[in-house]
């Protein structure tokens, strides 16, 4: 009898042999690269004087740089000019798919690759992005890498890798009205911690996880690393393969019989040995909202900002360096704090079905006076469906800004930033200190519905008490 | 900021320099290297801009700008430093500054990895032990620290601290296969191998 996770089983197919040093040599089947973590791994590629080893394996994209107003090129931005310039050079040069503004498949990596079906269940998958544990939704063994490994991917196809250790988080219940999949993690890192899974893979299963659409498996699955999990994944299903069905580059016909056939064998044995697991109620989620300066520091919106005696001893220090940074009080709430900015987007929230429930609550209602509110589609796949079904025109007529695809101020590397010490509603992944482009910028990450909330509102408000 | 006169190669069994002390858990890659300074389709300007943020914001002196730190070499961080984005811009920015090796309580994971990758060892101590060498650190400012990569341990003078490395990254960095692409790509035969078994590529190419 098996008694494998999916992790042992994807790892075992994937395996190329042990190195000399006891890591792993694994074969990535899908390497989804950008602009910014690829320039450097192609020059170090030709001074070592080596080719791609599978350019078919190899997907690119624009997203972290370009401008969310302006797309026309050359950018006014030269630097960010410069860097697409070099990524279509490097595309063209080793004969690499480069889905380019205006293709109707650029977008956020992972964005992009789940919605033309690229991801798929069963695969490795790496890309220079901490953010790569997204396309774990489908039961893939996916992670983010550095420059340097992006290079032994273009070289070889492969890495050397350390396996990891897997720890099951089980979700018993159903979400309640008004908390969604963006809650779910932010109070799984809340209660674990952003150190906890440094060495672990995640399995998210359970109920709560089986109820959930793909979207918001992505999202659950984007944020594993900012748990310190660099990879987290979902056991496939009926959902999964009702997602992939017709999606350009998933199997069809036959294959995809065999594919489906091959996909369900893959889930965690039902007794599956974990090194860890952790059990959940999805019952007693509340909206969770960051106050602090990691993904770590949140709390449920009805609660206080915890005292820092009310924390681990490790966890104080920053805690004091966040309530100064932040420039609030422990003990108290985060409802009615005013806010500047309100940012819908980003890999972990910028998909479709993340648009419509924000849409939902700005629906003939208006942006609060003072408030720049704007949303950004994370494809232009999303961006046009989007409009075909009329979102677009409820931001706008509520005062949003409708822009184009991109990263955006979720890590401002386009013009998209923070001014000062601006307070940002923001639906994206991380409240590091400086992360959206002010050394002195203030973000709270919640759930797209919960900025939507803010934005109307003017202050952080619970979003339940609108919805109702 | 020290000047890069060559940058690690081969072999690495210790590294010998001043240590500089960063305190503060969670340090992520945001903060060692922010976002716009990620525009560049090189390396080669990060070793300056280093923790610019963090530099321009601190009330009294930074680390990174003290005096009594130029030319040191050997890092020590608290706990989970480097967590947050895959940039090896962050390893780089700090190898440019004139970083040559890590010593924390413990590393985010794909922090760690870039850092092996381009040859910065980043060694783990526990707290009584890093606050011992931190002392050390802090009473003899100009002392040389060994980080004997090959024995496990911190020397300084007659004092010694113990230290863990994963034993992979000891072998790789010893060895001087932390560079590890021509080892990859020497198992081509067995990558030919593992491919033919694997259903995606074979019995439903897209």
């Amino acid at each position: 009898m098996s008694c494998k996770t999916l992790y042992d089983k994807v790892w075992d197919l994937h395996r190329v042999r042990e190195l000399p040093s006891g890591s792993t040599q694994l074969f990535i089947g899908l390497h989804l690269i950008h602009e910014v973590t690829s320039p450097q791994a192609f020059s170090s590629l030709e001074e070592k004087g080596l080719n791609l080893f599978c350019p078919e394996r190899t997907i690119a994209t624009v997203d972290h740089i370009v401008p969310t107003t302006n797309q026309i090129r050359p950018f006014s931005d030269h630097l960010a000019e410069e860097m697409l310039k070099k990524l279509e050079e490097n595309c063209s040069k080793h004969s690499i798919k480069l889905f380019n503004l205006g293709s109707g498949n650029q977008g956020i990596v992972h964005v992009i690759a789940p919605e033309i079906g690229l991801t798929q269940p069963g695969m490795t998958i790496a890309c220079g992005d901490s953010h790569t544990s997204t396309h774990g939704a489908f039961g893939s063994i996916a992670f983010g890498i550095g420059t340097s490994q992006v290079r032994d991917v273009f070289a070889s196809q492969t890495l050397a890798m350390k396996k990891l250790k897997v720890r099951r988080l089980s979700f018993l219940g159903k979400l309640k009205k008004g908390v969604f999949a963006k809650d779910l993690i932010l109070h799984v890192i809340q209660k674990l911690g952003v150190k906890a899974g440094v060495g672990y893979a995640y399995e998210f299963s359970g109920p709560a996880i089986e109820n959930l659409s793909m979207e918001e498996r992505m999202t659950i699955c984007n944020m594993s690393i900012e748990g310190g999990a660099r990879c987290g994944y979902i056991n496939p299903d009926k959902k999964t393969f009702d997602y992939l069905e017709g999606k350009d580059y998933s199997p069809k016909g036959k294959n995809w019989d065999a594919a489906v056939q091959w996909w369900k064998s893959l889930s965690s044995d039902e007794d599956a040995i974990y090194d860890d697991e952790v059990v959940f109620d999805a019952a007693q989620i509340a909206p969770t909202i960051t106050w602090g300066i990691t993904p770590g520091q949140a709390i449920a919106i009805d609660s206080l900002i915890p005292k820092p005696e009310a924390l681990e001893k490790s966890d104080q220090q920053t805690a004091l360096e966040a309530y100064k940074y932040m420039n609030l009080k422990p003990g108290t709430s985060l409802e009615g704090l005013k806010i500047d900015v309100c940012f819908i987007g980003s890999c972990t929230n910028g998909r479709l079905s993340d648009l419509k429930k924000a849409a939902e609550i700005v629906k003939e209602r208006k942006v609060a006076k003072g408030v720049k509110a704007f949303v950004v589609p994370g494809s232009e796949k999303v961006a046009k469906e989007a409009e075909k079904e009329g979102l677009h025109q409820i931001f706008i007529k509520a005062g949003f800004e409708w822009r184009k695809p991109g990263c955006s101020m979720c890590l401002a590397m386009n013009p998209d930033k923070l001014e000062k010490d601006q307070i940002s509603a923001s639906s994206s992944n991380r409240n590091f200190k400086g992360r959206q482009g002010s050394s002195k910028g203030r973000t709270l990450l919640m759930s797209p519905a919960m900025v939507a909330a803010a934005a109307v509102n003017g202050s952080i408000v619970d979003v339940r008490k609108i919805i109702n | 900021m020290t000047q890069a006169s060559f940058f690690p190669f081969g072999p690495i069994k210790s590294v010998i320099g001043k240590c500089i002390y960063l305190p503060g858990n969670d340090i992520d890659t945001d903060r060692i290297i922010p976002a716009r300074f990620l525009k560049c389709v090189n390396f080669e300007a990060l070793g300056n801009q280093v923790f610019m943020d963090d530099r321009k914001e601190i009330d009294n002196l930074h680390p990174f700008d003290n005096d009594n730190n130029k030319n040191a070499s050997i890092l020590i961080v608290d706990k989970n430093f480097g967590c947050g984005s895959s940039r090896e811009h962050a390893p780089q920015a700090l190898m440019r500054w004139g970083i040559r090796a890590i010593i924390g309580q413990s590393f985010a994971e794909i922090f760690y990895g870039n850092c092996l990758s381009i040859g910065i060892p980043c060694v783990t101590m526990s707290e009584p032990n890093i606050k011992s060498l931190i002392y050390k650190v802090n009473t003899f400012k100009q002392l040389l620290f060994n980080i004997d990569i090959q024995s496990k341990k911190i020397i300084a003078e007659e004092d010694s601290w113990p230290l863990k490395i994963e034993k992979e990254s000891r072998k790789m960095l010893t060895s001087g296969a932390w560079d590890a692409t021509s080892i990859l790509i020497n198992g081509k035969e067995k990558i030919n191998i593992t491919m033919k078994k694997i259903p995606y590529l074979n019995s439903f190419i897209i």
